[in-house]
């Protein structure tokens, strides 16, 4: 592990202590208002400071990010089941099926997500399940195309074969065999998908149609932050700063595991480059055997 | 069938799958668009759902709507009753057209040249600094960017304006906060065709036959590796609108994407429908153009699936 996955590693480590630890040990309740401490800048009583009405912005920090990273971790899953299950059909039936089904994945890909999550806000009011299902309707699409040209290769496999001659049912070996040797690369892929949810659900309660009050999250806390960024900067840094970390530090880490769990990856670290292309003798020709 | 003809025919039903699937969700949606705080009594109420065309049977709305489309009418706005949602749209594109093309450029002018300068020298010191850089942009999304950009060039040094649309100096910070994401993401493809190209054996012949670098690279190298990059801008355009609607609202710019947010928090139905349309026309048009123009350039495209790309949101 180099240093940079290490770095990312413990701040998302931290900031997911932070997160659960925060609001037990905190004196400070979330809706509590400090009527001596209303908007207040950072002191050793209010470590982040207090909000436009005095509540406590740690413990509102900390509370926001387990309700960010609840919902960021729901959606991924459910997301991460279903692209599973539809790039391993895909793969392991082939043939026509395969070819609706990614034609399916190409044209969903096109579509942006906050379309979709707005008209379902639109369409069925502000709920926070909506939010699992619409950021989980959307983020399975890489995932899909992945398994399924990992399932392709694997289709032809011997073991895959043995099985089949062993009289196993196609459900059985997608389940057994398929789902178990693709599970390494799903993992790495999943990781680099939750920023993305992360973001995503943040930038719904950003515009105000996602996570409702009294509940919180980070867009939320980050919107609150916006129209006192002058009088009060500390309200708008501190949960942009969790924020930002929170995807930095995923977005590192899974890196580090898609470079080593997914064998199809071809990642860059090292390659010939201009000087490299330059000095390399060509190959000799005709000593062939 | 060729692969060109089957885009074009995937587009056209991507489209119609949209404008349905918008169609039957706004019309199945519990509640009726004038569920206001107040109760109206019924007559009044039916007249208006009359005036809309809301007691028809479904599909004869629906072929009704498509129809009026085809004509380019997107109908009246449900909430804001004196305008209609062409008149919203009309308004309301140019900016948003003005940020998204601004915020693309801006993106291709930075990107392009990290990615480059990276890629040719992968995994030396130089690399990952310039990597390491970029990577900023995934997590600095505009939420966070835009605010803390209006804090520092608008409120403490005072050289930009903090929001509005009065002049080309207020889409500074949006089209910067919008474009900073893409920068990253365009490097990261460059990079790697980049980085894979020079493996080639071609390359190699030309160093062998002694062409210099400039040659080598413009020629050479740059036609090769700018294929993968044309392939993501489809994704990038559909990323650049997603983000536009929330820049829109950081810098108050009255684009359709404030109208699509406000839209959707009083359920102005027929104006969240026409946007989305807007939308999804534009963004599938870019998608085609991409494809298309990768086709053309990339014979092997004819054969391959489409590569994959990790895109920030």
């Amino acid at each position: 592990m180099d240093t940079l996955t290490r770095i990312a590693a413990g701040l998302l480590l931290g900031v997911f202590v932070f997160t659960v630890a925060a609001p037990l040990i905190s004196p400070w309740d979330a809706d509590h208002i400090d009527w001596s401490a209303i908007e207040t800048p950072p002191s050793s009583t209010h470590w982040f400071g207090t909000d436009l009405v005095g509540r406590d912005l740690l413990t509102r920090c900390a509370l926001a990010g387990q309700t960010s990273l609840t919902i960021a971790l729901t959606a991924t899953t459910l997301s991460a089941l279903n692209g599973l299950f539809w790039g391993a059909v895909a793969g392991y039936v082939g043939g026509r099926a395969d070819l609706v089904m990614m034609r399916i994945v190409d044209v969903l890909y096109g579509l942006p997500f906050i379309l979709v999550v707005i008209l379902l806000v639109v369409v069925f009011g502000q709920n926070p399940f909506l939010l699992f299902a619409g950021l989980g309707a959307i983020f399975w699409l890489d995932l899909a195309r992945i398994v399924r040209a990992q399932t392709l290769q694997m289709r032809s496999a011997a073991f895959i074969d043995a099985a089949r001659l062993a009289g196993a049912s196609g459900f059985w070996i997608v389940r057994r065999h398929v789902l178990r040797n693709v599970a390494g690369p799903a993992l790495a892929w999943t990781t680099l998908t939750l920023p993305g949810v992360i973001l995503a659900e943040s930038f719904v309660s950003f515009l105000g149609l996602g996570v409702q009050e009294p509940a919180t999250s980070w867009g939320i806390l980050i919107a609150d932050g916006v129209p006192s960024i002058e009088s009060a900067p500390w309200t708008l840094l501190f949960p942009a700063g969790l924020l930002a970390i929170s995807v930095w530090s995923v977005g590192i880490v899974g890196d580090h595991l898609r470079d080593h769990l997914d064998p199809l990856h071809r990642s860059v670290t090292q390659g010939p480059g201009l000087r490299h292309a330059r000095e390399t003798q060509p190959p000799k020709q005709g000593n062939g055997s | 069938m060729s692969a060109a003809l089957t885009r074009v025919l995937l587009t056209v039903i991507a489209f119609l799958a949209i404008i349905t699937l918008v169609f039957l969700l706004l019309r199945l949606a519990p509640g009726g668009p004038f569920d206001g705080e107040r109760r109206l009594p019924p007559d009044i109420e039916a007249n208006l759902r009359a005036a809309y065309h809301l007691n028809e049977p479904l599909p004869q709305q629906y072929l009704r709507y498509l129809s009026a489309l085809a004509r380019g009418d997107l109908g009246p706005s449900f909430r804001q009753k004196d305008f209609t949602v062409n008149e919203l749209v009309a308004r309301g594109l140019p900016v948003s057209l003005a940020l998204g093309s601004g915020a693309l450029v801006v993106a291709l002018l930075l990107g392009l040249p990290l990615g480059l300068v990276a890629g040719m020298q992968p995994g030396t010191r130089l690399d990952r600094g310039l990597m390491g850089v970029a990577g900023l942009g995934i997590a600095l999304p505009a939420i966070i960017l835009g605010p803390v950009a209006v804090l520092v060039f608008a409120v403490k040094l005072d050289w930009l304006p903090a929001a509005g649309s009065d002049s080309a100096a207020h889409f500074v910070l949006p089209i910067v906060t919008l474009a900073l994401p893409w920068v990253t993401a365009i490097a990261r493809v460059l990079r790697t065709s980049t980085a894979e190209t020079l493996s080639l054996p071609h390359i190699r012949t030309a160093y062998g036959k002694g062409l210099p670098t400039r040659r080598i690279v413009l020629s050479h190298v740059l036609p090769l590796a700018l294929v993968p990059v044309i392939a993501f801008l489809g994704p990038a355009t559909a990323g650049l609108l997603t983000g536009s609607v929330v820049v829109e609202q950081v810098f108050e710019l009255p684009g359709i994407g404030r109208y699509f947010v406000q839209a959707a928090l009083n359920r102005d139905y027929t104006l969240v429908m026409g946007v989305t349309i807007v939308y999804a026309s534009l963004l599938l048009i870019c998608n085609l153009l991409a494809d298309l123009i990768v086709l053309w350039l990339d014979p092997r495209a004819r054969a391959r699936v489409k590569t994959r790309v990790t895109t920030p949101t």
